[in-house]
């Protein structure tokens, strides 16, 4: 029980930053509230923009899908984040940035209003970058139902654990907005980028080492495999490169970005960003791997058991049987065992924490939906006007409390693992919904029709690809690409058929009218 | 930026996300890099390396200042 109080003592500190460090600013205005008053400081938003985009997954499902797939996972999830993410920054961020401190713009979607004069398409576009969001959410709930209950034994069940972690999250949302998250996310970032450092030496002399580990694991021909990837093509691999691209159209990154004080803030984050990568991931992913050399600690020999029984079921086994198998070999929970084992008490409790500060990090794509929905409909539709900014800011708060409590509706009857989620609907999805911000900042030629094709062909992918998994799978490659590749051929294809926006527009935003 | 430097830094960029497809390392899991890290592994640490290395350069060779004068100015 001791590392779940130390880890609710650490859910009271960040109660505490969120909540209470930042009132001198209640009663700002939304912009205040929404992006901190596009004051936030470089320290603050590097680790603040890193934690942002670390979920649950990063710790308990990087690990686990290690556990189950082996090193493969760095390369699929890690090392293509490193390269693309710090890109789609560089590019696209910097550039998000300047218009939105030039032009006032609080959303992406308020940009592509004014980039492709229109309205109701840019409610189309908040429409699907809503509906993409919410599973993202839930997979922060989800991972705090997960940790809670590993790291106190099963003491608090898994429907308490997401309750405490989504009020937690909507508290401090609610009350500090964009500055309390952020400092809470900065915080969350140093300690769980300091986890897995800890977690790999205590758990490594724990196990006197690795190199044991490694070597039978190399020598038995049913876990050899996880220290390769020939158990997967590389077409699967390159197809995971176009996941990173989903980052900088997630709405929270894409309005973080509308945060930083001045544009030189971007150099150190985007410098930095493919050493935190490696940072978290790398003992994340080695550690899963090396939880199938021990045979020793029961609840992973449970776990390699299931798994065994799993790939010998004949293909007559009951659909619930074979879940509940799946379920059972699932090894979101493979690191919080190890530290069960390994560290001393009070050490799992701090690492534990670690643990949930990479789980919390629902926390901006919350504060992203109340932004995204008072702004881009409250706000557009007149409410600001009639109600004034006060009111504007209390529809954002009490749009923060619904956003939360169905994401834990949600979460408790969501059967999938953490990994899968995210990856079927949140990012395939918004990777897709790219090239919307390429087209917006690079193609002066972009049009709103363009943008409604990419939207709706995303959210038809995405149902489609829900309802029939892999259905779009096309030669070996993940549908991702395809609906990548397709959303761009949209966007250009029907951009060239459709009236281009007025010589205004394209002045405004910076290309000579002539060449339009 | 000249149109060496720009086309210098393209293919860098290019060779970066090419070099992520390893298909020399998929099968081995030899040389155990530090006496633990699977090569497979162990490559792609590097990559990320690499990766900040490549930031770097293109933070200082191709910053957009343009975006914000102001900034520079100071």
């Amino acid at each position: 029980m001791i590392p779940a109080l130390i880890v609710f003592a650490y859910l009271g500190v960040v109660l505490y930053i969120g909540v209470f460090a930042f009132r001198g600013a209640r009663g700002a205005g939304a912009e205040d509230y929404f992006l901190a008053g596009r004051a936030l400081g470089p320290a603050v938003f590097l680790l603040s923009l890193f934690g942002t985009n670390m979920t649950a997954f990063t710790i308990l499902g990087s690990a686990g899908h290690a556990f189950a797939n082996g090193i493969l996972t760095f390369g699929l999830m890690a090392s293509s984040s490193a390269l693309i993410i710090p890109l789609t920054l560089f590019f696209v961020g910097t550039r998000l940035w300047a218009l939105g401190r030039r032009h006032g713009f609080i959303t992406p979607v308020q940009m592509f209003r004014d980039r492709w004069e229109c309205g109701h398409i840019g409610t189309a576009i908040f429409a699907v970058q809503a509906a993409l969001l919410v599973p993202y959410i839930v997979i922060g709930v989800m991972g705090g139902g997960t940790a809670l209950r590993a790291i106190s034994g099963g003491v608090v069940p898994y429907w308490l654990g997401g309750a405490i972690v989504a009020l937690v999250v909507m508290s401090y949302v609610f009350f500090g907005g964009m500055r309390g998250t952020a400092w809470v996310n900065a915080f969350q970032t140093v300690l769980f980028l300091s986890f897995g450092a800890i977690a790999l030496v205590v758990i490594g002399r724990g196990l006197g080492g690795f190199s044991t580990a490694m070597e039978t694991l190399m020598a038995s021909p049913a876990t050899a495999p996880l220290l390769t990837r020939e158990r997967s093509s590389p077409l699967v691999f390159l197809s995971y490169t176009f996941i990173p691209l989903s980052t900088i159209a997630f709405p929270h990154i894409g309005i973080f970005c509308l945060t930083a004080r001045r544009m030189g803030q971007f150099r150190p984050t985007v410098i930095c960003y493919p050493l935190c990568i490696l940072a978290i991931w790398l003992p994340c992913t080695f550690l899963g791997v090396a939880a199938n050399a021990m045979t020793g600690v029961p609840r992973i020999a449970d776990k390699l058991e299931a798994r065994t029984t799993l790939a010998a079921a004949p293909s007559s086994m009951e659909a619930d049987e074979r879940a509940a198998l799946r379920r059972e070999a699932a090894g979101d929970d493979v690191i919080l065992v190890m530290l069960e084992q390994y560290a001393p008490l009070w050490l799992a409790g701090m690492l534990g924490a670690g643990i949930m500060a990479a789980v919390m990090a629902s926390d901006s794509q919350i504060l992203a939906l109340s932004t995204m929905f008072t702004e881009d409909v409250f706000a557009f539709y007149g409410g600001k006007e009639r109600f004034g900014e006060a009111v504007q800011v209390q529809t954002g708060r009490l749009f923060v409390v619904l956003v939360t409590t169905a994401a834990y509706i949600v979460a408790l009857k969501a059967p999938q693992n953490i990994f899968d989620i995210a990856v079927q609907y949140a990012f395939s999805g918004f990777a897709a919904l790219a090239p919307l911000l390429v087209a917006a900042l690079f193609w002066r030629r972009s049009t709103k029709w363009g943008a409604l094709a990419v939207t709706l062909w995303t959210a038809g992918a995405v149902l489609y690809t829900a309802r029939v998994p892999g259905a779009l799978a096309w030669n070996g490659l993940l549908p991702v690409v395809p609906m990548t590749i397709i959303s761009a051929l949209l966007m250009m294809v029907v951009s060239l058929v459709t009236r281009p926006p007025s010589a205004r527009t394209i002045a405004k935003y910076g290309w000579p009218v002539a060449h339009a | 930026m000249s149109r060496a430097k720009r086309a210098a830094l393209s293919v860098a960029v290019v060779a970066m996300y090419v070099a992520h497809q390893d298909v020399w390392f998929w099968r081995t899991a030899r040389p155990l890099v530090f006496g633990v890290l699977p090569a497979g592994l162990a490559y792609h640490a590097f990559y990320c390396l690499a990766a900040a290395v490549l930031m770097w350069v293109l933070t200082s060779v191709a910053w957009p200042g343009h975006l914000a004068p102001d900034e520079d100015a100071r």
